[in-house]
């Protein structure tokens, strides 16, 4: 058995910025990550980041990640784990990880003071005929195999999903020397931000709005797929088919949050659309209702690298000033941490968000 | 099929150590650093086993070991997720069929 004051499972930016935040205090930090690397989501992201100065914007999102990374492998009480998967939460509040070591795999059970859970998201899928044919990859899948290991989907896209993700992926494509052949979205308006949207119809990719996936064709391999547009109710209209000679669909239709420890842990959950499906509720300094459980990024609700680095930073402080351990600066970094998050849920953009949050919070 | 990327307007191209495996029975060579369902899709290799009730074909979905759809049979070893397994030197790669046996 293991013993360590802050375990941390999940290796993105926010679990990132937690154990580098709850380790200032000088907590004994586990974090562990399923993947050989570190940095999640953005170790595939090629694109300048949108967001505040402050969280890097205009840096790209692999950059973003090495210093984070760099940051994590400096401090002397942060223990790493790469190609570790936490397995599950016991009633005792053990955790079992499972890390793997070429092809043998080895079981560590882990006793923690507080967890912090990090994981990220899921991505949602698609029902259609014939959805679970080779060349129908979710967009994370084609973004891993295109950035991490510069391997091309196919030759032909058909990018399902207008929503930031989609428009950037489908520039991605192009930068790798991919043809996308048009991007659809069941929404009568484009999803993403306009830049994008803008950049990719500049490429001379079309943006069909209102139009939905209605079959994909192909023995062993996606060949074709069939599209038609909408009525109100979002059902397909006969007569308004198109077919498109495709090797490759992506799908981006969202994420949702990765709940499983939550469930297992006991915390309260809420199902709240605006944070893209369950959550576990919890209080301004990310406690759920299992005093020893705090949560951060976008498994505390689908949002941006930028807010789940500020609320690693968050979740890290709280959690190690919770059991008792002293860090000089912690009241003013956490009210300017809280005051920064506020800043980007701001505005305009932000009130999808913010009522989100506000079903959230005890 | 080639599908590798050659040129990037934004990431370099690293040089890698090739990596020479075997996929049913053949030899193939994928880049060190990378894993057994992003060699094979390289090589244009996409069908990576079949459902076990209707046998339909599957290919990788998430590759970020979340769904299972990209089970192989790894030096004798069955259910093995190929998206996420890094590629070794020699390794044993086959489709699996169903379930896996595992003799
Ligand atoms: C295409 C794309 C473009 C984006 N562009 C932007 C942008 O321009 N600006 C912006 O601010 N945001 C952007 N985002 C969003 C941003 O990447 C995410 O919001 C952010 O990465 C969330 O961070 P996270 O740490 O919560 O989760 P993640 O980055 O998803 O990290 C979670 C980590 O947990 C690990 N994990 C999961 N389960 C386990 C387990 N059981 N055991 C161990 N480890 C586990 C995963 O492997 C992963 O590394 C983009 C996202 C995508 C997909
Ligand atoms: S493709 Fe999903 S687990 Fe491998």
């Amino acid at each position: 058995m293991i013993h360590t004051d802050i375990l941390i499972i999940g290796g993105g930016p926010s679990g990132l910025c937690a154990a580098i935040a709850a380790a200032k205090s000088g907590a004994e930090v586990m974090l562990v990550e399923r993947s050989q690397y570190f940095g999640g989501q953005l170790v595939k992201q090629t694109h300048m980041f949108f967001g505040s100065e402050k969280q890097y914007a205009a840096t790209r999102g692999f950059d973003i990640g090495k210093k984070l990374v760099e940051e994590v492998k400096n401090s002397d009480n942060i223990k790493i784990f790469h190609s570790t998967t936490a397995l599950g939460i016991y009633e005792d509040g053990v955790v079992t990880l499972e890390q793997k070591f070429e092809s043998e795999e080895i079981y560590l059970k882990v006793q923690a003071k507080s967890l912090i859970v990090t994981t990220g998201a899921l991505e949602k899928s698609l029902p259609f005929p014939n959805n679970d044919l080779p060349g129908i990859y979710g967009a994370g899948a084609v973004q891993t195999l295109m950035n991490e290991y510069l391997v091309k989907p196919g030759k032909r896209v058909l990018m399902v999903g207008a929503g930031n993700i989609g428009l950037i992926i489908s520039y991605q494509l192009l930068q790798a020397g991919v043809e996308v052949a048009g991007i659809i979205d069941a929404s009568p308006r484009i999803g993403g931000y306009l830049v994008h949207a803008s950049k990719i119809r500049r490429s001379g990719v079309p943006i069909f709005t209102g139009y939905t996936i209605v079959k994909a064709e192909g023995t062993d391999h996606l060949e074709k797929a069939t599209i038609a547009k909408v009525d109100q109710h979002w059902k397909p209209i006969p007569g308004t088919e198109k077919e498109m000679n495709v090797d490759v669909m992506c799908i981006s239709v969202g994420l949702t949050p990765s709940s499983a420890f939550f469930w297992q842990g006991g915390c309260e959950m809420e199902y709240v659309r605006e944070l893209g499906g369950y959550v576990p509720k919890r209080n301004r300094y990310l406690r759920t209702t299992v005093g020893n459980i705090y949560v951060a990024g976008d498994s505390a609700g689908i949002e941006e690298a930028s807010s789940a680095m500020v609320e690693g930073s968050i979740a890290g402080l709280a959690a190690s000033h919770d059991l008792g351990f002293v860090y000089e600066g912690y009241n003013r970094e956490i009210e300017e941490l809280l005051q920064e998050l506020e800043g980007l849920r701001g505005g305009e953009k932000g009130i999808h968000i913010r009522r989100g949050y506000n079903k959230v919070g005890f | 099929m080639n599908q590798r990327i050659n040129k990037h307007p934004i990431i370099d191209i690293p040089l890698r150590q090739k990596i020479k495996f075997f996929y049913n029975g053949k030899e193939f060579f994928g880049f060190e650093g990378e894993t057994i369902a992003s060699a094979l899709h390289a090589a244009g290799i996409t069908k990576l086993s079949e459902s076990i009730k209707h046998h339909r074909p599957r290919g990788f979905y998430c590759a970020i070991g979340n769904c299972s759809s990209c089970f192989m049979r790894v030096d004798g070893k069955p259910n093995v997720k190929t998206c996420v397994e890094p590629l070794r030197e020699n390794m044993v790669v086959e489709n699996q069929e169903g379930r896996g046996s595992i003799i």
